[in-house]
Parts: C-alpha cells; structure tokens; sequence
C-alpha cells in the first residue's frame, strides 16, 4: 500500500447527511470478482439521469471536481451496508480523504484499511470547509492537522494503530500474521471443537 | 483482570476471545469462532490471498453460501436454477472455486440447506450463544440474537480471517435497550426494532454494541429476536445482542451442528453463564415501554424515518434532509400513509424470510386475494423455510391468494439478482432498508413488518393489518 503522510488538494462538497453506502454505489455495481473499476458506479443514481447523461447539478459532476482528493461530507457518511466496494468507488474516482462531522463505523473501518482517510472534524470547522467548496486544504496525517487556504490549522483525531499503518504504508494483515503464535496458543488453550 | 467485576454480557463475550488485549497503539486481536461468507463480499478477499500465497487458517471455522445475487425465479420441482446475469453466475462461480481450492464447505444454490447466509446458520446450528461470529454483511448482527458477538465487516477484513482468523479492534462501548411490559396484540418484532431506531436514529448506536432487554425481549421467540437483532446495525451499531435462555437453548437443541449428549449440558451449563451480572454497567441506556409501541411503516429513506402506522409524515421545518426524503419519496407533509396506494408487496429477507414470519403473512392472505394491480412476492430466507412453509401449506395460501411464491435469497432487498421495484413504484416491505434505490433506481420503500405488508398486499393500500386480524 502507497504510504500516506501529507495531501494537499481541492474539496468537493456534498452537503448531505446519513449518506449510506446504497448510493455511495448501488448493489447493482457489485457482480463484479475485483477491486477496480468501480468509480463508474460511483453516486450512479444521483450522478446520472436514468439515461445516463450526467446531472450537471450534481457535485461530483463540475468541471472543477474532476482530480479533487477531497470530499467534503455530512455527518454519519457511510452507513447501511458494509460493503468495501463504497471505498473503492470513492478511491477510483481520485479521492483519499473523506472530512464529515461523523462516520458510520463498518465504511471507517474500511476506508483506514485502503488509505481513503475518514476525519471527523468539529461542526465549525465543517460548516466553513461546506461553504468553501474547491479550497484547497492540506491534510498531514503525521501532525494530525487539516490547514485551511487561510492558514488555520485544526487538529483531528484518529485511530493509533490505523494512523502507523498508513503512514508506513503497511495492512493490518501484516500485524495479525506476526501473531501466529498467540493465536495457536489461544486455540489450545481455550480447545475450541468443531465450528 | 478482575473477576468479580460484574461484567455486562457484550464484555463476557469478549474477553473470551481475546487472543492479545489492546495497548494504546494497538488494537486487541480478537478471535473469530464462526466466519459466514458468501458470494458478493469475498472474491476480492481470496484473491488478495492468493496474491500473498496464504492459505485459509481455518476452513472448518468458515461457512459459505450464495444468497445475494441469485435468482428466486420458482422452479418447477427438481429444477436447477439458472442464473442469466453473466456477471451474477461468474461471481457465484468464484465462490465454488475458491471453496473447492480452499476446503471450505459451502452450500449451493439447489442444496437443501441453501439460504440466506442469515437464516441458515441458525438454522445449521452453527450459530451458538457466546461465539464471536463474522460475515462480510452488516446484517451479521441477526446472530446477536443468540447471544453471540456478531457484526458485519469489509472485504479486506474477510481476508484477514480467512488468512489468521483474527480481527483487529478497540473495545467498543455498549448500549442498553430495555422493553418494558408487552407487546401489543398485532405488534412484533419489527415493529419494536423500528420503533428503536426511530427513537435513537440511525446514527443512535454508532460506535456501540446494543444489548436488548426487559420483560418484551425475554418473550420474543429466537425468530423474532433474530428480526430485532438484524437492524441494530440500522441505528448504527456494530452489534445487536439477547443474552441466551430457555427460549434459546430450546430453539438449538437437535440442531444438526448444536452439540450432542454430555457435551449439550457442558454446553447449557456454560451459556447459562452468559447474562450481563447484576450491578454491571453500559455506556448508554434507553428504556421503552412496549405498550406504547404501535404497528410502525417508515415514510422517508432511512430506517430512522419511522412513524405508528396510523401516524402523520413530518412537516421538514427546517430539515432539509427530511425534505429532501419526501421529495424522494413523492409525499407531502402530514399526510398519512394510510389508505395510500401501493404497487409491490415484498415479503422475505434476512429480517423477515423465515417460517413465523410466512405464517404472520399467510394468515392475513388466507381467505384473501392480492388486489388488483399489486405485485406480491413471497421470498423463503432458506430452502429449510420453503420447505417448512410447504409442510404446513403455507405456499397453497400464497399461491392462491394469488402471490408469486419464490425460490430462496435476498431478492428484492438488494436488487441485485433480476427481483427489482420499478421507478416511482411504492413497496411496502419487510426488508430492514429502504435508501434511495435500495430495492430498484428510484423505487420507493415503506419497510413495515410481514403482517403490514400482507394486509397491503391484500387492499392494495397502507393499511393497519388489525383490522384485518380475526
């Protein structure tokens, strides 16, 4: 995994709240057996008239959304299903950081495993990045701060654990494989039978 | 690690499977009893193993089966199904191979036990008070309803526990949900988890493991705490759980993969343990009262958006969210939803497909017919369901009242296996979502409970299915 450490790019803002992961990409994306292409599905029922002509209303479809790494988000982004395909959508279409007020835990948990990285931030600073649509702002993982176009800097929190593994570059596989032998221990002691 | 602690059941659970506790810099390594998997969530995470030349840990932990993409076209008897969607029969062709080079055992489209991943291991007995259980779905909390620690995880999480059967993760916080009293007469299970999600929302539980209790939980049966126990995650958490009983213990017993002999009483003994101590305590708490629990219908475009069924839609004020659904959802504030038209009647899915739920929807189709331009699909959760529904007749009922009865799977839950709602058309249904194009591209969902959408299915409108009652 490419390590993760500064990004520096434009926002997309998309002002809703309980944005679950059916229209983030809807099921119908899903017969696929890999991880790629999946950005053609992304925000599919919102993005695109029944035609399939895009909605020029709709964020991600502005001329100056295209590169953007970063979406701008309301709270509790990413409930209802838990599939991964939601953050390989997002990340297809060139995004790596996701700010909201709140996120659901399963698409988090998903999201810190692939390097799309989730920042809840307070509701001041998201009400200003909401009415800023296509600042830039620079997000330093290693300082834990998210610096606005007119220098403020505003600290967020994140996952210890997930936070080394991004910026080393590294999956939390890696870590479970070191534990082969707690684990074995734990299977004898505790003598587990038949599933 | 003190023992006396009283401990809360959710923290029983855990510290049994805890293979490293967690540090500050790292999370606890936990360990999975029971992996389900199934065909939509896990070609990508065999391959990442087979990229890292790993074999499955434990094949005889993991379970799979084909519920999301495959068809419920009805069969004539003996019939193989055929999946047409080249992209559905190439992924259900994966599963085959990746079980068959892996050694695990799956159960097939045209098995016996094929089903819902959901409905099935309860059914195997696979899923048992006390084990951690995973499958790469968030509707993995039904098996909460056991007493088990269980929740949905992402595809690089099934790669994980296939490769060590081990997840990393922080403590989560726990939540209490008590039910005083009873239900009502014509109110169930659905409609007590509908209710939950409308107090607490859909966020209500984020970051929490929820354990039901009170007098109305004890006396659900295990299929209704199975209905209760699968939308937790609806409110957001990651895990919904009933601490075991009789009710359990009597539900498991001859299960084909329940313990036998001298091991069942070890077995009971140990479960018994398993209740939160008195004096322990959770993070949050909400009480409701049952008898204030009515026959719930949702009105807008997520699970939180529910109201009685005989209530009024919200004026959206300020909320542009609220407005927003409504505009989805073609309705104007304050009106109700009773007497209000519908296209589609869908009753199955992981929440509401299994055999007290068909006989809930049969006793209102029986001596009835579908009304006119109404569309009723009955979906059994398993080829078990089926094949119990048949027993009692229950498919002559449906069949008669003229609803189409289908082959097992998630069908028009998801929409991603041929069972779809048409744009514009009004489902009332007993799935647990009803998101924007969740069952179809502009498809509107009133997700109510398996007696609500038989009594619309039966008037061709909403209706309060107690007045159809005898």
């Amino acid at each position: 995994m490419e390590p993760f450490r500064v990004l520096t790019g434009r926002t997309v803002v998309l002002p809703l709240e309980d944005v679950d992961t059916d229209q983030i990409i809807p099921a119908r994306f899903l017969k696929g057996t890999t991880r790629s292409g999946l950005g053609q599905g992304l925000f599919a029922d919102r993005r695109y008239a029944a035609d399939g002509t895009p909605r020029p209303d709709f964020p991600l479809n502005r001329p100056d959304a295209a590169g953007a790494p970063v979406l701008v988000t309301g709270r509790n982004f990413g409930c209802g299903s838990s599939r991964e395909h939601a953050v390989w959508a997002l990340m297809d279409q060139g995004f790596r950081a996701v700010i909201g007020p709140s996120f659901a835990d399963i698409f988090r948990g998903n999201a810190l495993k692939n390097g799309l990285l989730p920042i809840a931030v307070p509701a001041e600073l998201h009400a200003r990045l909401a009415a800023s649509e296509g600042a830039s702002v620079t997000v330093d993982l290693q300082g834990q701060e998210v610096a606005l176009p007119d220098g403020t800097r505003v600290p967020f929190s994140v996952d210890p654990f997930a936070r080394h593994c991004l910026l080393e570059g590294i999956d939390e596989l890696e870590f479970l494989l070191g534990q082969e032998k707690a684990i074995a221990e734990y299977e004898s002691r505790t003598n587990q039978g038949r599933p | 690690m003190n023992e006396a602690r009283p401990r809360t059941l959710f923290q029983k659970v855990w510290d049994g499977h805890v293979v490293r506790p967690a540090t500050a810099d790292t999370p606890a390594v936990l360990y999975i009893d029971l992996h389900l998997i199934h065909e939509v969530t896990s070609p990508q995470a065999f391959a990442a193993l087979r990229e890292r030349g790993l074999r499955v840990r434990r094949p005889d932990r993991t379970v799979a089966t084909m519920d999301h993409s495959t068809p419920t076209t009805p069969l004539a008897a003996g019939a193989r199904a055929v999946i047409l969607d080249p992209q559905a029969a190439a992924q259900v062709r994966a599963l085959e191979e990746n079980c068959a080079a892996f050694g695990i055992p799956l159960y097939p489209l045209g098995h016996e036990r094929q089903g819902i991943v959901h409905v099935i291991s309860p059914e195997l007995g696979l899923t048992r008070p006390g084990m951690t259980i995973v499958c790469g779905d968030s509707h993995t909390s039904t098996h909460g309803a056991f007493g088990a620690l269980a929740f949905g995880i992402g595809t690089s999480e099934v790669g994980y526990v296939l490769a060590t059967q081990c997840l990393l993760a922080w403590p989560p916080r726990t939540l209490a949900i008590t039910v005083r009293g009873r239900l009502s007469r014509g109110v169930t299970a659905k409609d007590l988890v509908l209710a939950v999600i409308g107090r607490i929302g859909v966020g209500g539980a984020t970051g929490h493991v929820i354990e039901y209790r009170g007098e109305a939980v004890r006396a659900l049966s295990m299929e209704e705490r199975m209905t209760v126990c699968n939308m937790s995650i609806e409110a957001g958490g990651r895990a919904g759980m009933v601490a075991p009983d009789e009710t359990t213990f009597e539900y498991l017993a001859g299960r084909p993969f329940a313990p036998k002999g001298a091991e069942w009483d070890a077995a009971v003994a140990q479960w018994r343990t398993l209740v939160t101590d008195e004096g322990a305590t959770f993070d949050q708490e909400v009480v409701l009262d049952a008898a204030d629990i009515e026959p719930m219908i949702t009105w807008g475009t997520n699970p939180g958006a529910s109201m009685p069924i005989r209530g009024r839609v919200p004026e959206p004020g300020e909320d542009a969210s609220i407005a927003r659904a409504l505009a989805y959802m073609d309705l104007a504030p304050g009106q109700q939803l009773l007497g209000r038209r519908v296209d589609v009647a869908f009753i199955g899915s992981c929440t509401n497909g299994r055999l007290s739920d068909l006989r809930a929807a049969a006793s209102v189709f029986a001596g009835r017919h579908v009304a006119e331009g109404v569309r009723a699909l009955v979906v059994p959760g398993s080829q078990q369901v089926k094949k119990q529904a048949e027993a009692e007749g229950l498919d002559r009922v449906f069949r008669e009242a003229g609803a189409e009865w289908r082959e097992p799977g998630c069908s028009m839950c998801i929409a991603m296996n041929g069972d779809r709602l048409e744009p514009g058309r009004y489902a009332v249904s007993t799935s647990n979502r009803n998101f924007e194009g969740r069952q179809g591209p502009g498809g509107r969902t009133l997700l109510a409970s398996p007696l609500t959408a038989a009594a619309a299915a039966v008037t061709g409108r909403v209706t309060d299915a107690r007045e159809l009652m005898r």
